[in-house]
């Protein structure tokens, strides 16, 4: 494919997600962030995320599935899932946390269990979308293109 | 240090000189090299703040835990000026390191959280946390960081200067000692200002009720002189209180008892110079800027002069500083005053009691006419000042200084601030003339302010009495001396802060005709003014200033002995209306066409809002040349006070056209 093509597929996946929602303008500051310096940044930490991600989401698994089920522990946990999902930008995933909170607010194990399987399916589906992007930029680059900046200009 | 923390206190850029960035070099490129040690357990977050601070160029050491965050502190106290701490953490929560940092270290913190909840918000800010950032943080919000490390190295500096030390947590007990001094709304004053670091006047309640850990100390007269004295030689910029202390050499007087007078002193200075609060200023500051007219009054000019004595000077700085500082400022010589003033003239008429704070009462000492016993030094000193300073408009020092008589009133319109104090003092002497119509509260202005200014009137008083001044500068040339006649024309000078119309134009002398009559709704009587040679020492000028200058009328309370042939004073407005809460009620009695000249104005003082109605009555009194002792009742009461100078009178002249337009001063009765 050629670099331009490439590029431009990515500039519309990114719009793509960003208007499907997956994404949020925060994700717009990660990529302000990254520079000549630091090349990697964005990839870097949405890796840290997703690793973050996946050992809270097994706490919550383990969590919920006790006999007695310690609601604050939850909420602790999924309250830290909100906070880094949203400082990446993965805005259903946040979305997901915050239903996920006023269930457990009431102490709705059910509700809870649902929330629960509802952060894990968004966590999944954004992962995708930005091994997707990534690799994208990886072709861009590969190619010996620039990566293009998004602007959300919708 | 204080030269450089004025500095500081200006700009951030000096405050880079505050920097000294642990070994960055940065200093001169502030806020880059800011050392920020960020602590949050979630990692992705923390690389993400990570690399946003270092993209604003602060130098960012991170944890994920905040006993690591901790120790971090503790190990390199000065290693780090700002924390951001992420308020959910496992090991401990955010709140509680935000209470280690801040008490071991009083650095600022910043709190974050994905959490917006108002209450978890407003613990933030009750733990004493100087910001809270919700998540996700955008890098916009952390590039202005900085400001909170400014804000609190310049609190520390101000601290620092003012106290000796750089808690701030030890200004709040000594507030509540102050309360003596009076008014509540100066107390409240100064500790918003205290707090806020700026120099509004609001709050007047911020009474403090709190932890009253020690016995009261009240501050004398002569105590304050000592002070001001130790804080003199010492310098302004200089005085810390345990030099102070040890200068002043006062037994049972503690280092706490002088930094919090200390405080309120240069929070009374500040104000004097203007509004800004600038330390330096404090010197210039009895005069209001604005008031240039009087030409920089500055007291301790004066009292380099000799002119106005150094007690007087003290009390007007006593005074001053009551303004400022919320309470009645003047703590000291005011509430003495009262005693010593007013009462001791008998014939101070003026009665009314000064509603307003004791300040008030002091004023009416003011009246001059007698000269007895105001002594209250402050009184003389204004007087003294007041005539030193001839026609000048002097800013109606309404310092309780009323000295008695023959001190030319300082009226300093020292910043509307309405000391209380002050127009009692500026009051007097100014009374008569003064207060031109102007509005500008002519005298009362400096007079006005200080009565029992409430805060907010010195605003009034500020602007406006310069005005009359400015016209009149003889006007209030009264100083004091004019009184002749009045007897103990005292008038009560009601200190209220209204006054400012008196104007403290307290020159009124002769010259005050023109203008002060405007205000002064004397017309007539200023001429009269000028034949009063006789300068009874009344001190009109306080009277009239007294004259509730109620701020923002003009209430010429003009007060002023016209011995010569009928002057009549009148005395606008202040009596109507006021009456109104304490203020004085001064009349200026004049003896028309008496030898005698009594004149007494009293002023009453009420509310110089309440006088600006214009609705000035004037009382003429002419007082024969009775014993002023007649004239004068002692204390009343306000009513009291009145329905004796009823009697004594029967004269009332209607009121002038008195357009005084005294800003709003409130002047309080003016005890007699």
């Amino acid at each position: 494919m050629e670099l331009v093509q490439i590029q431009r597929s990515l500039v519309d996946y990114t719009k793509s997600l960003f208007m499907e929602g997956f994404l949020d303008a925060q994700f717009l500051q990660l990529q302000q962030l990254q520079d000549d310096s630091n090349p990697d940044f964005v990839f870097e930490v949405v890796s840290l995320f997703f690793e973050d991600s996946e050992k809270l989401l097994n706490e919550l698994i383990i969590a919920l599935d006790q006999p007695n089920v310690d609601f604050k522990k939850i909420d602790s946990h999924v309250h830290q899932l909100k906070g880094s999902s949203s400082s990446i930008g993965a805005q259903r995933v946040k979305n997901a946390c915050i239903a996920f909170r006023n269930y457990c607010d009431v102490q709705n194990i059910e509700g809870c269990l649902t929330c629960l399987q509802q952060v894990k399916q968004e966590c999944y589906l954004v992962k995708n979308k930005f091994e997707t992007l990534f690799r994208l930029e990886q072709q861009i680059m590969a190619s010996g293109g620039s990566v293009p900046t998004i602007e959300l200009g919708f | 240090m204080n030269s450089s923390s004025g500095k500081s206190y200006m700009s951030t850029a000096s405050s880079s000189v505050l920097w000294k960035a642990g070994g960055d070099v940065v200093a001169d490129q502030f806020p880059a090299g800011l050392r920020v040690l960020l602590v949050d357990d979630d990692p992705t977050c923390l690389m993400i703040l990570e690399k946003m601070l270092k993209a604003c160029q602060y130098n960012v050491t991170k944890c994920n835990r905040a006993e690591t965050a901790l120790s971090m502190l503790r190990e390199n106290r000065n290693g780090f000026d700002i924390v951001i701490s992420d308020v959910h953490m496992p090991d401990m929560d955010g709140f509680k390191l935000l209470e280690h940092i801040g008490l071991e270290m009083d650095l600022p913190v910043i709190m974050m959280s994905a959490d917006d909840g108002k209450n978890v918000v407003m613990k933030g800010v009750t733990h004493g946390a100087c910001d809270y950032l919700i998540k996700p943080v955008r890098i916009e919000a952390l590039k202005n960081i900085w400001q909170h490390v400014v804000r609190k190295r310049k609190n520390e500096w101000k601290d620092f200067e003012q106290s000796g030390s750089v808690e701030e947590g030890d200004r709040q007990p000594k507030q509540s000692e102050d309360a003596d001094y009076s008014s509540s709304a100066n107390e409240g004053n100064w500790k918003s200002s205290k707090r806020r670091k700026d120099d509004e006047d609001e709050n007047d309640e911020r009474d403090d009720t709190s932890t009253l850990k020690k016995p009261r100390v009240v501050w004398s007269v002569e105590l304050h002189q000592q002070f001001v004295a130790a804080v003199n030689q010492l310098g302004i910029e200089k005085a810390v209180p345990k030099k102070i202390l040890e200068l002043m050499n006062v037994p049972g007087l503690t280092r706490e008892n002088v930094a919090s007078h200390l405080q309120k002193y240069r929070l009374y200075l500040r104000r004097l110079s203007g509004v800004s609060q600038h330390p330096s200023n404090l010197n210039n500051s009895f005069m209001n800027p604005q008031d240039a007219t009087f030409g920089p009054l500055d007291l301790q000019a004066l009292a380099a002069t000799g002119q106005l004595p150094a007690q007087s000077l003290a009390t007007l700085q006593a005074a001053g500083l009551g303004r400022s500082t919320a309470k009645s400022g003047i703590p000291m010589p005011l509430i003495d005053q009262r005693n010593i003033f007013s009462f001791e003239n008998p014939k101070l008429r003026f009665g009314e009691a000064q509603q307003q704070h004791v300040n008030n009462n002091k004023q009416t000492n003011l009246l001059h006419g007698i000269p007895t016993t105001m002594e209250p030094k402050q009184l003389a000193g204004l007087h003294h000042t007041a005539q030193s300073m001839g026609n000048m408009n002097m800013p109606v020092l309404s310092h309780g200084s009323q000295s008695s008589q023959n001190n030319p009133l300082l009226m300093q319109m020292a910043q509307p601030q309405a000391r209380g104090q002050m127009l009692n003092d500026s009051t007097v002497g100014l009374a008569p003339r003064l207060l031109s119509p102007r509005g500008q509260s002519m005298l009362s202005n400096g007079m006005a302010t200080n009565v029992s200014t409430r805060n907010g009137v010195p605003e009034n008083i500020r602007a406006p009495s310069y005005n009359p001044v400015s016209q009149t500068s003889s006007m209030f040339n009264f100083p004091m001396n004019h009184t002749s006649e009045l007897p103990g024309n005292s008038f009560p000078l009601v200190s209220t802060p209204g006054i400012s119309s008196l104007a403290p134009k307290v020159a009124f002398q002769e010259d005050v005709n023109s203008e002060i009559k405007g205000s002064v709704g004397f017309m007539p009587s200023y001429d009269i003014f000028n034949d009063l040679n006789q300068h009874k020492p009344q001190n009109w000028e306080l009277q009239n200033v007294g004259m509730m200058f109620n701020s923002s009328r003009p209430s010429n309370s003009l007060q002023g002995n016209l011995d010569h042939t009928q002057s009549i004073l009148v005395q606008q407005g202040f009596l109507s209306g006021q009456n109104r809460n304490s203020t004085v009620i001064s009349k200026a009695m004049f003896s028309a066409g008496d030898s005698t000249g009594h004149v007494n104005a009293q002023n009453s003082n009420q509310h110089l809002n309440s006088l600006l109605d214009n609705t000035v009555r004037v009382k003429f009194e002419r007082v024969a040349d009775a014993a002023p002792a007649n004239l004068y009742p002692d204390h009343f009461g306000q009513e009291d006070l009145m329905s004796a100078l009823l009697k004594q009178q029967d004269i009332i002249a209607p009121a002038e056209n008195n357009d005084f337009d005294f800003d709003g001063y409130s002047i309080d009765n003016i005890p007699v």
